[in-house]
């Protein structure tokens, strides 16, 4: 255990190991398409799919621009049914809170719940630290934390692995966490399964204390909700005596009946079912019922930083649902750990800035760019987010962060290209030398018989690694218009 | 009414072949076409990559180009989402009321061909003829930024002799966007091969898009593969007649 993922090289670098990496791309491409179609079918079924989303950004945008009110509201609603509330406003603080509650129970081993915040703040590594010893229980997250690795995707962290794999990590590595794989374990996805309940239920009967995220937060009664399909989340959320929820305080939404938009928006778009398989929704401490001391810690880390950009806050409305990773081209060649952090493809592309502020380090500056702008992602959202349009605005704030530096050459293109082209006879007179290009005869030609050039000096060997391209007209638009075209009779 | 072409910077410098093509066409079904002089790119490398200083003199030369002319007609789905989606950024970031003001009146204006040909001609069959076997690739701005919907297929089932065969994946980014050419060059040629592999499955000559762009992208990788197909820009296709067949030279 143990994997960060600091130190990351930025996107393009890690994008290039991950593409020479064949495995991952079958599996990623197999899986993602899968998923895709699944979704596809089951949203076509809804014809008020639209309305659903336009309601739900709209409940989401309330409730972020009175924030501060729903979370008070929260708290006191929480407390009245006997949990304890802790504000923390970074990692450091949230992992303080919860490693604190372990060693006033004398726990040195907790079980977990798939939750993102969690892994946000690195949970599992700073408990480590302090000799506790931190289990995931989603099998997705099982195969990640024993093979040593890192999650590649939001509602599937290991869908960079394959069977035979999950196998061997599986034989190699469970003996050392508790109960061992059977000696005959096959790759039957039946026996891995098998082999991991086995596994896990061993922790479930054992953990005193358990940690969990929370999809939802509801301010108005003080419910906390978590969507699972394995039914270990509901094991971890009533067997142990402790429970410790870790819950982003974008998660919060105003009333039960609110909740009614979400969980059917939720499973259609991440796993493509019409409902989730376990639904579990817990409120304080009942007596002699479940864990009998519970915690809530409300986290910033980052995300008041989002919500005071105007327009980018509309990103605390995501429900991660992951859709928008399963729709991405560029997710879909590259997985998920070239975005360096435990939220890829387009949402962690933009989440990323913008919980961290960009200018903070190269990995991050280097997400907005890991797109297209194709709008595969911001067409697919459940709540409506402008992903392409929050990608350039995040664009828009890296290039002004670094406008104080060394200008870098792309930079200097940019200033140059702005000026070439900003008057069109400075444009013209550009057009006249590169169609002096055109003229040289060249060895090679395109389809269709334009010359052209298969080699070009860095930084043009970017395109000419892998890419001809067309060497330019001997005669510009604007020249033909000129000599010709002005006056060209009618062809007809 | 003078309809303003937009060759886009792209178009103008590159492949003037679809600018041209477009002044064709549209001459061929009577409109009166003006080629605005000062005109030179809209600014979207510039947007795109997160430059909007540097964009802001582009802009104000768009607006400055085409004021006036009824409507303005823009090869590319890429550069006419720019105009009517992305300038009004542009000219915030500026702080001039008056160019914010020209870009409200430019974007309801301006439209792709196929939207110009299909819902203000109200055209579908243009008279073309084009004896290729072809397959369409519709660009991701087209497609999402502009919802042009099948109005390209629409204007393309109608060209005598067209053998149109789908493009499967077709509504997946080729892996061109501009900067991440070559920003993020492996990906963007993993996403490029993948279209390419498509395009070679449809057993096609012609791949026709209305984005030189990302013609220019997946042609590039065609080419290097020696796959024996052309890229053609829809202008190119719509212009094509019996008489003045396209490819001419
Ligand atoms: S951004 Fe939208 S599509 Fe992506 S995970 Fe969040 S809610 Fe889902």
């Amino acid at each position: 255990m143990g994997a960060t993922f600091v130190g990351m090289p930025p996107f393009p670098e890690a994008a290039r190991t991950a593409l020479a990496d064949t495995r991952l791309r079958r599996n990623l491409g197999h899986a993602t398409a899968t998923i895709r179609a699944k979704r596809a079918a089951v949203v076509a079924e809804l014809d008020d799919w639209e309305d659903l989303r336009r309601q739900a950004a709209a409940v989401k945008d309330e409730t972020l621009t009175h924030l501060d009110e729903h979370l008070l509201t929260l708290e006191a609603a929480l407390t009245e049914r006997g949990a304890i509330v802790h504000w923390a406003r970074d990692a450091a603080d949230a992992c303080a809170v919860v490693a604190e509650v372990a060693r006033a129970h004398g726990i040195d081993e907790v079980v977990k719940v798939k939750s993102m915040a969690t892994q946000e703040i690195g949970l599992n590594e700073a408990l480590a630290a302090r000799g506790i010893a931190a289990w995931e229980t989603d099998l997705a997250e099982l195969i990640v934390q024993l093979g040593d690795d890192l999650p590649s995707h939001i509602l599937v962290p290991a869908i960079h692995r394959g069977r035979s794999e999950i196998r061997e990590i599986f034989r190699t590595r469970m003996a050392a966490a508790g109960r061992p794989a059977p000696d005959d374990l096959t790759d039957d996805p039946a026996a891995l399964a098998g082999a991991a309940r086995l596994h896990l239920r061993e922790k479930f009967l054992a953990a005193r204390m358990a940690v969990s995220g929370a999809n939802f937060a509801v301010a108005e009664t003080g419910t906390l909700v978590v969507v699972e399909s394995e039914g270990n989340g509901r094991m971890c959320l009533t067997l142990p005596e402790v429970l410790v929820s870790v819950v982003g305080i974008e998660k919060v939404v105003p009333t039960y009946a609110d909740l009614d938009l979400f969980l059917r928006l939720l499973p259609r778009s991440s796993t493509g079912e019409r409902m989730n398989p376990y639904t579990s929704t817990w409120a304080g401490v009942t007596p002699g019922d479940g864990p009998q001391e519970v915690h809530v810690v409300l986290l910033d880390n980052g995300r008041t930083r989002a919500l005071a950009d105007e327009y980018a806050r509309q990103v605390l409305r995501c429900i991660r649902c992951s859709a928008c990773l399963n729709v991405c081209p560029v997710y879909e060649r590259v997985g998920g750990h070239a975005y360096g952090s435990v939220y890829p493809g387009p949402i962690g592309a933009i989440l990323n800035p913008l919980l961290k502020g960009v200018g903070s380090d190269p990995v991050t500056d280097s997400l907005p760019y890991a797109s297209t702008l194709c709008g595969a992602c911001g067409d697919v959202c459940p709540v409506a987010i402008d992903i392409p349009g929050i990608l350039v605005h995040e664009r828009v704030k890296v290039v002004d962060a670094h406008r104080g530096d060394r200008p870098k050459a792309e930079a200097l293109a940019m200033r140059a290209a702005a000026w070439g082209l900003g008057e069109a006879g400075r444009m013209a007179l550009g057009e006249k030398v590169s169609g002096l290009v055109g003229r040289l005869p060249r060895r090679r030609g395109m389809p269709g018989g334009r010359g052209a050039l298969s080699w070009l000096p860095f930084p043009g060997s970017r395109w000419t690694g892998a890419r001809d391209l067309p060497t330019p007209p001997v005669e510009s638009f604007r020249a033909w218009w000129r000599r010709a075209g002005r006056d060209e009779e009618v062809r007809r | 009414m003078t309809v303003a072409v937009m060759a886009t910077c792209l178009g103008d410098a590159m492949f003037p072949d679809a600018p041209r093509a477009t002044v064709r066409l549209l001459r061929r079904l009577g409109v009166d076409v003006a080629v605005p002089d000062a005109q030179t790119c809209c600014g979207q490398p510039m947007v795109n990559t997160g430059y909007l200083d540097e964009a802001v003199p582009l802009v104000r030369t768009t607006v400055g180009a085409f004021e006036g002319y009824e409507a303005v007609v823009v090869p590319s789905g890429s550069c006419a989402g720019s105009v009517r989606h992305q300038h009004r950024l542009v000219a915030e970031r500026s702080g001039d009321a008056a160019l914010a003001d020209g870009v409200a009146r430019l974007a309801p204006r301006t439209y792709e061909l196929s939207e110009f040909l299909v819902d203000v001609l109200g055209v579908t069959d243009v008279g073309a003829t084009f004896t290729h076997r072809v397959t369409y690739h519709p660009t991701c701005h087209s497609l999402r930024m502009l919802r042009v919907g099948d109005r390209p297929l629409r204007l393309l089932r109608e060209v005598r002799g067209i053998d149109l065969v789908d493009l499967p994946g077709a509504e997946e980014c080729c892996g061109f966007g501009g900067t991440f050419a070559v920003k993020n060059a492996d990906t963007s040629v993993a996403m490029g091969s993948d279209k390419a592999r498509h395009v070679r499955e449809t057993g096609a000559e012609v791949l026709v898009a209305g984005d030189a762009s990302c013609l220019m992208h997946v042609g590039g990788l065609l080419s290097r593969q020696r796959a024996g197909v052309r890229t053609m820009h829809l202008a190119e296709v719509l212009a094509s007649t019996a008489e003045h067949p396209a490819g001419e030279r």
